[in-house]
């Protein structure tokens, strides 16, 4: 998991090991004399800044899919919704996917710009107590490609972290990009001062999802983040005229159910495949308010309250610190 | 993983065609699986390159999952899916010990292997060579690009599901194949539209219509679409050929169609 410049030689150790600097592959690399020095062993010290501006933000929540578009952004934006409505909590959503960013488009706030104010970027809000932030504020047009490399990505997400003016929030979700890669790494290495209650997991029924999201698991535990539990997505498909259920993404491996009693993990819901879900989302709209008394819409519910409990009875959420 | 590579193993390649989306799941590997299945029915020798690192699906997909790679003179021999060596793949899945390991790698790290992907796989004799990708814009879309400049890179199919979210993903991903200047062979729908296995009503569970508007408002060619159909689902878990089990269905025309299409994209 070690950081590795672009610059570097083959065999490179990786910048933070005990070798950085020191071993045969270092020889005439530009980088052996500030690697041997022992600087690039010391922690980022954007750590303890993001713990700093973090301490106003009482819990933080990934969501996380090894897999791509089963639903992580749609997840999260009505997680977002659901946490900020009623209670007068005050939540706020970001949106990491640095080259496929949704979640404007997702809570109706497609082409808003960030704006700069003195204490930092201003996120943008869907409602007084809902807070956005997200790299498609950042660009021109819907054409715009982001076509970075790893480290880029990396700054963005720190200053995502580090720069934009919080506030006091009760929930901070963060959406990933699908994989295991330079997007998860910076986010829980990041964050690791200030403390990440858990991460909530997003699958569809069928094994070639599952294969994926078993490693993203296997992720979690090799950087010792909780998991908070599972959600399975597009699970079964209810006529709108026959009202029959059909399971367009069949799970032949016994779906996540089997995969949460082998891997030892909650199964937070199921939430049905609705045509209206897809749709409440390309209009930017919470398909919560929508279509509130929708079998999918009490799937979300159920699971959004599992994922309070969770937080609440995890109210130390600086013990998480290791 | 260190095998002396020829740099001449992509010689006997003819055409290399790129399977990209900006959005995930939207089904570039199924799509990259059926494509190389029909072109393989229409008598062409075909490879497949999976370069989700962090994700591999197409070993599973064409049910070869538990085989290995193996190394010869002129570098890694690629996976046959069948006994005549008319398709082969490469894939880390084959380097995996254990198929649920995370593979927790940073950008460099994806790009030297990919590197090593394109530069050491002995394909020989191939018609076309398919590369799969992870979703996005980022290091292993570039490392693949430039690794096959050398040798070739004759254009781009993308792949997209009907709904704004996606189709707004895949814009993105049409604007870096022209900074990129790879050519985009066009456009293919998938999931779009389920037809009721009780009573035949269609639904279109991913709204409908985007991947063709999408053609349009880029200039692009628009491929075919692809319906849900939980016969290619059940087919791509099992790692069985659709192709060949449902030849009468809507879903097999318009994949072959679309085979053909891009066959013909690439005599042009």
């Amino acid at each position: 998991m070690a950081d590795i410049p672009t610059d570097a030689p083959e065999h490179c150790p990786g910048t933070t090991s005990e070798q950085a600097g020191k071993s045969s592959a270092c020889q005439g690399c530009p980088n052996q004399t500030i690697c041997a020095s022992g600087a690039t062993k010391a922690p980022d010290p954007a750590i303890e800044e993001i713990k700093l501006k973090m301490a106003t933000v009482k819990h933080k929540i990934l969501v996380l899919s090894g897999k791509g578009g089963v639903g992580k952004s749609t997840f999260s934006a009505h997680l977002a919704h659901a946490l900020s409505s009623g209670d007068s909590k005050e939540v706020a959503l970001l949106d990491i996917d640095i080259c496929g960013p949704s979640i404007p488009r997702i809570v109706g706030l497609e082409g808003e710009q960030v704006h700069q104010s003195g204490s930092g970027w201003s996120p943008v809000y869907v409602e007084d107590n809902l807070a956005v932030m997200s790299i498609g504020f950042l660009l021109g047009s819907p054409d715009d490609a982001v076509i970075w490399r790893g480290p880029k990505k990396n700054g963005m997400i720190k200053q995502f972290l580090r720069d934009v003016d919080w506030g006091e929030l009760d929930y901070l979700v963060v959406d990933t990009p699908p994989g295991t890669s330079d997007e998860h790494l910076s986010v829980v290495q990041y964050l690791s001062g200030a403390g990440i209650d858990g991460a909530v997991i997003i699958t569809t029924p069928q094994e070639v999802s599952l294969q994926d999201v078993r490693k993203e698991i296997r992720f979690c535990q090799k950087v010792k983040l909780p998991v908070i539990g599972v959600v399975e997505n597009m699970s079964g498909f209810v006529c709108p005229k026959c009202k029959n259920t059909s399971q367009i993404f069949p799970p032949t491996t016994g779906g996540a159910q089997r995969m949460c009693e082998e891997l030892g993990l909650t199964l937070l819901g199921k939430v049905p495949l609705d045509p209206r879900i897809g749709r409440s989302c390309d209009e930017g709209k919470s398909f919560l308010n929508e279509v509130p008394d929708s079998p999918a819409a009490a799937a979300y519910q159920t699971i959004v309250q599992s994922i309070k409990n969770y937080c609440s009875s995890n109210l130390t959420s600086a013990a998480h610190t290791d | 993983w260190t095998v002396s590579g020829h740099e001449g193993n992509l010689r006997g390649v003819q055409r290399v065609v790129l399977v990209l989306s900006g959005k995930g799941g939207v089904g570039k590997s199924t799509i990259t699986t059926e494509l190389a299945l029909a072109l393989q029915h229409a008598g062409k020798k075909v490879g497949i390159l999976d370069v989700d690192l962090c994700g591999p699906s197409i070993p599973r997909m064409l049910g070869v999952s538990q085989q290995e790679v193996h190394q010869c003179d002129s570098g890694w021999v690629p996976v046959y899916a069948d006994p005549q060596q008319r398709l082969a793949l490469m894939s880390i899945g084959f380097l995996l010990d254990d198929p649920d390991e995370a593979v927790v790698w940073r950008g460099p790290k994806k790009t030297a292997l990919i590197g090593q992907f394109v530069r050491d796989v002995a394909w020989g004799e191939l018609d076309v060579l398919l590369v799969d990708t992870p979703p996005g814009t980022s290091d292993e879309h570039l490392a693949v690009l430039e690794s096959l400049r050398k040798h070739r890179v004759d254009g781009a199919v993308l792949v997209t599901t009907p709904q704004a979210v996606s189709t707004g993903d895949v814009r993105r991903e049409i604007t870096f194949c022209k900074k990129t200047g790879v050519k985009i062979l066009g456009i293919v729908e998938n999931m779009s539209g389920f037809v009721c296995p009780h009573c035949s009503e269609c639904s279109s569970v991913f709204s409908r219509g985007g991947g063709e508007e999408l053609a349009k408002l880029t200039g692009s060619v628009f491929l075919g679409s692809v319906p849900l159909d939980p016969l290619l689902s059940a087919s791509i878990e099992e790692g069985q050929d659709f192709l060949k089990a449902f030849p009468d269905s809507a879903t097999y025309s318009s994949l072959r169609a679309i085979a053909e299409s891009v066959l013909n994209r690439l005599q042009d």
